[in-house]
């Protein structure tokens, strides 16, 4: 994220100019209507639009320009991603790059690597996906296996990850492996990027909860991985890790736009309903709604912080928490009024809005898991924020 | 699509200043022991509410009352946070009511007699107010009122307390001095009827629900911060309880809704001063949620506490039922919710003022 302006009156007006000219791109461009992105060609599809934004300018607006971006603001990049949400835009297949990688590169990544790997990254040249859960590590993080071992000019990886997201779709994974296997747990691991298409490396798909074929594992066999691909120290993967972590939990990769425009959606999916819903459909409507005005307050005033300098980082763990319980909120409310179409998926005859909100709830209920669960972050929270003693 | 409205900008170094200001004074005047003591006070005690007095020598009391009465001219966000932070100390009696609500009403609909007679004197704290607004059956800190504004069927009504007949209330919160309030409107009494009326009377009510919200805040961060340090200290199965997943995680919920609440308190202040289209759902968003925090966090801190929380003698119930009265004051988080969704939801609606 570049440096943020203060706040003038001129900011002031650089934002509304800022939003309209954001509106007017977006309402003419966003497409319509994608199939998943877990799906060759849904995956294509999303990679064509993400493409479209990129040349435009609108992929990563608050990076640098040199990397694509256009220097945006942390409040003109919240209104970005209110005014994408609001006008249809789908989820950002980059995601896995762009919210999770590029953070840490921007705190820890050599100029080299900010050069070489940041613009194919937002461009959707390079499609990553992230390493890091285990079978044998999931919340415990510093539990994993998979190792490193030094050879000459680089490093050969061994190990399998799991629970990557579209790993089977994507180019290139960054994650955890662990180089010193007589170190302390937290000390002994690297940051590592690593070509799906190298030797040695298989990649093999599985489907989540919704069918789609969005999840996958990566087993690694002796795979070579050159000494640029080391993001910070060696030893020091943890701190890489921790870089990615305030951004996965909090605004960056879930920014309240895309809950308010769920939130709206809501209100005319009720509106519509209003005959058949009951005054209980009503009031989790209403409160639903109102969880996400609350979650865009929250957030606006942490990109306050931000602007001012300071610091918000086990913050991260109370947006994650709202976020996700929230976005489960809007779906429930969103069932209750549909009743019994509910059940219905994309393709029923009477499906009301093609069975998004069934598909939605779906991945709604992987947020209070990914990106570091609940209970680790009411953990993190209480110790943390409010100084609670450790286990 | 309507253009959102820009995010309320940081407290000022003005405001923070009022701010501490109040939360020192509150500390010095306003302990736990006088919050107690004002429970076993006479419903009808002359003497004025706690910290009254310094309160108002600090120009809090007068704080929004205008300059020419020896007020402060200031708006929402000034004392939202002073609201805090009466909260916060579980301040007892009607700074809520004199200072959010009466004064800014009595100063738009009083006239210039009125206004000569009462608003100097409030705002030097010799003179307290009591509202008597819409739907709420009682009035607080009647008793001690010297003048009540009351609504009588859309009207306002500025009625000097030798004129009312009380009937004492009494409510759990026993520093909360509630009565009903018999009276005989009368031309004299009326200050204001008819639209002017109903556009002073919504201010005010959105006043004192923001007023209510913010102390809330105050009220909750309280009784986690208590909480918190008792969970630090306490022992059992040979460690602190606050070590335990299961009272972490009562806290860290707490705390979160808490922090979502202030924000929604701030935009809300911010609307009330701007007096734009969406001051209702921007009130009643703050005051929904703020309620449901402040009583999620009386659970939380009576839970974590144990049967220590639970006895009259121990502090903690004098926050614990200030967060289930007010959130019940000014409207609950039902009676709020219900009038955002009549505000977004229904077909006469113009739908969410921004989103
Ligand atoms: C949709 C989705 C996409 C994902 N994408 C990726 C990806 O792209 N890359 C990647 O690396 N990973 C990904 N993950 C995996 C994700 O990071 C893990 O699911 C997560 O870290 C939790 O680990 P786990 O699933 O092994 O659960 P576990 O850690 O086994 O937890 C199971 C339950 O135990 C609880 N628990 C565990 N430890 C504690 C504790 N100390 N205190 C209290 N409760 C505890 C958890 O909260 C949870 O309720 C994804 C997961 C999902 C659902």
């Amino acid at each position: 994220m570049s440096e943020a302006r203060a706040a003038t009156g001129d900011a002031a007006t650089d934002d509304a100019a800022f939003r309209a000219e954001a509106r007017a791109w977006l309402r003419a461009h966003v497409p319509r209507h994608l199939p998943p992105m877990g799906s060759p060609e849904g995956f294509a599809a999303h990679v064509a639009w993400e493409r479209a934004l990129f040349d435009a300018g609108w992929a990563v607006p608050a990076w640098p320009a040199r990397y694509g971006g256009r220097d945006a603001t942390i409040a003109q990049w919240l209104i970005f991603e209110e005014e994408y949400y609001a006008a249809g835009g789908p989820p950002h297949v980059t995601q896995n790059g762009v919210s999770l990688l590029a953070p840490a590169l921007f705190e820890l990544g050599t100029d080299e690597q900010k050069d070489r790997l940041l613009r194919p990254m937002a461009a959707a040249e390079v499609l990553w996906a992230q390493g890091w859960s285990e079978p044998g590590a999931g919340s415990d993080l510093a539990a994993v296996r998979s190792t490193a071992t030094r050879v000459d000019g680089g490093w050969r990886l061994h190990g399998q990850k799991t629970w990557s997201t579209r790993a089977s779709f994507c180019h290139a994974m960054h994650g955890l492996f662990r180089t010193d296997p007589d170190a302390p747990r937290h000390k002994g691991l690297t940051y590592f990027l690593v070509p799906l298409d190298a030797p040695g490396v298989r990649v093999s798909g599985f489907r989540r909860l919704d069918g789609d074929l969005d999840f996958a594992e990566v087993f690694l066999d002796d795979v070579f991985v050159p000494d640029r691909d080391v993001v910070g120290a060696v030893g020091g993967g943890w701190k890489v890790a921790m870089a990615t972590t305030g951004s996965e939990r909090g605004m960056i990769l879930r920014s309240p736009g895309r809950f308010l425009a769920a939130a709206q959606r809501l209100v005319e999916l009720y509106r519509r309903a209003r005959a058949t819903a009951s005054p209980l459909d009503r009031a989790a409507v209403a409160r639903a709604w109102m969880d996400a005005q609350a979650y865009q307050h929250y957030t606006w005033q942490q990109a306050g912080k931000l602007a001012a300098g300071q610091s918000v980082a086990a913050e991260s763990s109370v947006a994650k928490l709202a976020w996700s319980e929230l976005d489960v909120a809007i779906c429930d409310a969103a069932l209750g009024v549909l009743g019994p179409r509910a059940e219905l998926v994309e393709g029923a005859p009477d499906a009301v809005d093609d069975g998004a909100w069934i598909k939605a709830y779906q991945f709604a209920l992987a947020g209070p898991i990914y990106a570091g669960t609940n209970e680790i972050q009411l953990n993190v929270v209480a110790e943390r924020l409010l100084g609670l003693p450790r286990e | 699509m309507r253009v959102p409205p820009p995010a309320p900008p940081a407290p000022t170094d003005e405001q923070l200043a009022l701010r501490d200001t109040a939360r020192a004074l509150l500390s010095r005047e306003c302990p736990p022991a006088r919050v107690r003591a004002a429970w076993d006070e006479p419903a009808e005690a002359a003497a004025a509410p706690p910290a009254w007095v310094a309160l108002a020598r600090a120009g809090v009391v007068g704080m929004t009352a205008p300059e020419r009465f020896g007020g402060g001219g200031l708006d929402a966000p000034d004392w939202a946070l002073v609201m805090e932070e009466a909260g916060r100390a579980a301040l007892p009696g009607p700074l809520l009511e004199t200072t959010a609500v009466a004064i800014p009403l009595l100063a738009a609909l009083g006239g210039d007699a009125l206004c000569d007679r009462w608003l100097g004197g409030a705002a030097a704290g010799r003179a307290v107010l009591a509202v008597g607004l819409g739907g709420a059956p009682y009035v607080a800190d009647a008793a001690r009122a010297h003048l009540l504004v009351l609504e009588h069927a859309g009207e306002v009504h500025a009625v000097e307390r030798a004129a009312v007949t009380l009937t004492a209330q009494p409510s759990v919160d026993g520093a909360r001095r509630l009565a009903r309030v018999a009276w005989q409107p009368s031309a004299a009494t009326c200050l204001a009827d008819g639209p002017r009326a109903a556009a002073q009377l919504a201010a005010a009510f959105d006043r004192g629900a923001l007023a209510a919200a913010a102390q809330l805040v105050g009220v909750a961060r309280h009784l986690i911060e208590a909480t918190v340090d008792y969970a630090k200290v306490r022992t059992q199965f040979g460690r602190a309880i606050g070590s335990f997943q299961a009272v972490k995680h009562h806290l860290a919920r707490a705390h979160v809704a808490i922090e979502l609440a202030w924000p929604c308190v701030w935009r809300a202040a911010h609307a009330v001063a701007g007096a734009g289209a969406d001051r209702a759902i921007a009130v009643s968003l703050a005051k929904a949620r703020a309620s449901a925090a402040a009583l999620g966090a009386a659970r939380a801190a009576l839970q974590c506490h144990g049967a220590i929380g639970y006895s009259f003698e121990h502090d903690l119930h004098l926050w614990m039922k200030r967060a289930w009265t007010l959130a019940a004051a000014w409207g609950d988080a039902a009676w709020h919710t219900e009038r955002v969704a009549a505000l977004i939801l229904d077909p006469t609606s113009q739908g969410p003022a921004h989103a």
